[in-house]
């Protein structure tokens, strides 16, 4: 296919080439990106977040206040849902994964440094690492030995007393791998507040229950402290099981006490689904305004062939007139809609490239990987073939007889 | 000549209904995306308190020990601080904000209590922020020093408890604590929930719980504080406090103070009187530093907070582009449509037309597509909107078309529509007459 000829005519009908390109190379710049946007916000939505999600059920109830009753109150419910069939684990704990609010805390390595090594989130609550079906990789799980109750802690960190403060801590295997890179992390300590922790044991993956930073997500460390504020997780023995244990476990709270208010009850699948609520309707945003996009484009690259071919009815003619066949006039078109494809993918790469960097600098987004360019152009190829198809095969219909009429 | 135009224009979108329709499509779509976006950064973006914001100021102190000057001080105020300044009254108005999460329990039996969110504030509140009053009114001074059991509730919360019925002096019960019911406020959204703004710069641009209602309940502040001890939630503390809840004495910050100050040239001073508090306290060994105090005003307070969440600034930019988009498209189909009808305007000089009459005939076409695309770009923003209110997000209730934007809409459908009619209608005035006599 000879294509300077199309380039001759090209350069005699600047304006609508030019509109063609810039079409191309403005859907090519934002496709391109929302694209990379939605791929970040659906990696962000799969979060892996190392508890066992589908078994797992979570209440909170309103809390009741410093009452002195409030240990054995925890006690009786905690005994009462274990006592539900198909409940596997119970546990009182102070925040969860997707819980949105979270108590988090700096770490030293070492109590003289003026600044933290890292901020990481606390979890607790007894028997908590098998209600959160956490998986262990080193060490082991907290013992009865190394918990404290809450307020003795509290108490005891006001009136600076070491004694009753936990020194046993579990923390992730990120957290651990930026504390102390390649070296096991068992028996190191971490300070807290200035008072060493030893850790005693790792696990695979925990996220935290707010996540502001994504390279900070699995932070986390597990302190041997028993809770008494009416947040319960319950992990049940099957995914099936858990509607009808969520509903048995209220009405055996309400039962206890008819008075408490519940706050939350869920199962850490919805959870997930409102955590990611944003995420999700970001990129369901993004997809529609994508397919939007492509849609308006091939129509305008449709309207545009059309009267191209419209415009030049008499020319084709002559053409065919000259012995030309209906796939040379074919052709002719779609070679020339894959010219200005590729002139205006050209320009569309580097204006994405452009808004990415501006990306990179307002929305911290990292760079546009290397593969969106060639899937981008190939994508954009294919929608411009397509659409010019129908003028195309309009023109090769022209018959030659056209050239010999009016001239 | 403009009515003869408007028929030519009808006459000549009737002859290629496909043409048409992908043009006011185009435009639709375009406008509808853009100004549903546009809305929401519109009624996000706007001031809460127009013609009083910029007489509404912000303190900061710093009592963080770990605090430097050359840092931002932390964002709220620890117990001392707040009172201090707000006891000395050197502004016109000033009130301390706090909020915590009560149990409110209903007067009539059966109904189970629910946990809601309590406002407490010194008087000032109502009149310093134009807190409008169905019933009632606010407290009074006295009130607030004598700590009394009293409450301003929400019209939401009058419906949903009174059935909208004038409630005052009736009571509700606070925790433990019944209060008497002093005033019920007219519906009262602001935009964002400017008093309660904060810490925006850790929010990661997810800041969409700032456009939150307003809380059902308002009691005095120090009302508050005893009726709801123990519950009260801190911005940050530099070290474990004694008892999680009680924050009188903590080492924590986690209260607001806002002022009004009326005339423009006392701010000065009383920017100097906060960084003498910030002086004084320092040389008592309270502060560690003194040099980053702050007093933004209510506009610079929301912008430090970068209030306006960055998924609604990153839809806005997008739907911009894809108008941009759809209008380059729509030059490309007014240019074939223009074109296409060369003989005739050919036809039209040759008898006398000017190239200004053939130019004003063509952009009289461009702007009745842009109207008709521009009543279906109005339907869809207000499909768009209808979305956006079934989202779950804490702005959801305010996104409504207002009277400013619906004109905006077709303001924009037409001005689009003329823009990229220029260059069509520029070339099709530019045909030359004897070429497209010779070949009709």
């Amino acid at each position: 296919m000879d294509i300077l000829p199309i380039l001759s005519t090209l350069r005699r009908h600047k304006i609508t080439a030019f509109l063609v390109i810039i079409e191309i190379a403005l859907t090519c710049a934002i496709v391109c990106n929302a694209v990379f946007i939605i791929n970040q916000r659906l990696d962000r939505m799969s979060m892996e977040s190392g508890v066992d999600e589908h078994r797992m059920l979570h209440i909170q109830l309103a809390d009741i206040g410093d009452t002195k009753d409030k240990k054995s109150r925890t006690l009786t419910d905690l005994a009462a849902l274990r006592e539900i069939p198909g409940v596997a684990e119970v546990s009182s704990v102070m925040q969860v994964p997707f819980g949105n609010s979270s108590s988090n805390s700096g770490i030293k390595l070492d109590p003289k440094q003026k600044l933290s090594t890292l901020n990481a989130t606390m979890y607790s609550g007894e028997n908590l690492v098998p209600a959160f079906g956490l998986q262990l990789v080193a060490g082991r799980d907290l013992q009865p030995d190394d918990f404290r109750d809450f307020d003795e802690v509290v108490r005891g960190a006001a009136a600076k007393d070491a004694k009753s403060l936990p020194h046993t801590v579990i923390i992730t295997q990120n957290m651990a791998n930026r504390l102390w890179p390649g070296q096991p992390a068992l028996g190191k300590q971490i300070y807290l507040l200035d008072y060493p922790m030893t850790v005693v044991g790792v696990v695979k993956e925990l996220i935290r229950p707010s996540i502001w930073d994504d390279s900070a997500k699995s932070y986390s460390m597990i302190f041997p402290m028993r809770m008494a504020r009416g947040e319960y997780v319950i992990r049940t023995k099957t995914p099936e099981d858990r509607e009808r244990v969520l509903a048995a476990a209220l009405t055996k709270l309400k039962e206890i006490n008819p008075h408490r208010v519940v706050l939350k009850k869920h199962t850490f699948d919805d959870m997930r689904h409102d955590f990611f609520q944003n995420d999700r309707a970001m990129a369901g945003l993004l997809i529609g305004v994508c397919v939007a996009l492509l849609i308006v484009t091939a129509l305008g690259i449709v309207g545009l062939g059309s009267f191209w071919v419209a415009q030049r009815r008499r020319q084709i003619g002559v053409r065919r007139a000259l012995g030309a066949t209906r796939s040379n006039i074919l052709r002719y078109f779609q070679t020339e809609n894959f010219l200005l494809a590729t002139i205006g993918i050209g320009v569309g790469m580097v204006m994405a490239y452009g808004i990415n960097l501006l990306l990179m600098v307002h929305y911290e987004l990292p760079r546009l990987p290397g593969i969106y360019f060639p899937v981008g152009a190939v994508l954009l190829w294919i929608i411009g073939q397509l659409a010019v198809l129908g003028p195309a095969m309009r023109a090769a219909a022209v018959p030659p007889v056209v050239a010999t009429r009016s001239v | 000549m403009f009515g003869y135009y408007l028929d030519l224009a009808f006459h000549s979108l009737r002859r290629n209904k496909v043409l048409t329709v992908l043009m006011v499509l185009a435009i639709a779509v375009g406008i509808g995306a853009s100004m549903t976006t546009l809305t929401v950064v519109h009624l996000l973006a706007g001031d809460p308190l127009p013609g009083r914001s910029q007489a509404i100021f912000y303190p900061q102190v710093d009592a963080d020990p770990k605090g430097k000057d050359a840092n931002e001080p932390l964002d709220m105020l620890d117990y001392r601080s707040a009172v201090d300044l707000w006891s000395a009254r050197r502004a016109d108005r000033q009130a301390l904000v706090v909020q915590s999460q009560v149990r409110l329990n209903t007067a009539e039996a059966g109904k189970p209590p629910v946990m809601t969110m309590m406002l407490s504030a010194t008087t000032d509140f109502f009149s310093m922020f134009n807190v409008p009053f169905r019933y009632g009114g606010p407290w009074s001074a006295q009130d607030d020093a004598a700590r009394a059991r009293v409450v301003v509730i929400t019209d939401d919360l009058n419906q949903k408890l009174f059935n909208g019925e004038n409630s005052v002096g009736r009571t509700l019960r606070l925790r433990d604590s019944d209060v008497r019911i002093v005033g019920v406020l007219k519906p009262w959204r602001p935009s964002p929930q400017f008093y309660a703004v904060r810490g925006g710069r850790f929010a990661g641009g997810d800041t969409s719980d700032f456009y939150t209602k307003p809380e059902d309940v308002i009691t005095p502040f120090f009302t508050g504080l005893e009726v709801n001890d123990g519950n009260f939630q801190q911005f940050t503390c530099w070290q474990m406090p004694d008892r999680p809840g009680h924050l009188q004495n903590a080492p924590c910050v986690w209260l607001a103070l806002w002022v009004q100050i009326n005339d423009a040239t006392k701010v000065a001073a009383y920017r100097r009187y906060v960084a003498d508090y910030a002086a004084q306290q320092q040389a008592a060994g309270r502060f560690t530093h003194s040099g980053n105090t702050r007093l933004r005003d209510l506009m610079g307070w929301l912008d430090y907070n970068g209030v306006l969440p960055s998924n609604v600034r990153l839809q806005a930019w997008l739907a911009v582009a894809f108008l941009g988009i759809c209008l380059v498209n729509m030059v490309g189909l007014l240019l074939a449509k223009f074109l296409r009808r060369s003989g005739e305007i050919g036809l039209r000089r040759a008898l006398g037309a000017s190239r200004v009459a053939v130019f004003m005939q063509f952009m009289v076409e461009s702007g009745l597509i842009g109207l008709i695309g521009g009543a279906f770009g109005w339907l869809l923003t207000l499909a768009g909107l209808w979305f956006i209110r079934q989202q779950p997000v804490a702005y959801a209730d305010l996104a409504r078309l207002d009277v400013p934007m619906f004109m905006l809409t077709f303001l924009a459908a037409i001005s689009a529509s003329l823009l990229a009619g220029m260059l069509p209608a520029v070339r099709a005035c530019r045909v030359v007459p004897a070429w497209q006599l010779k070949t009709l």
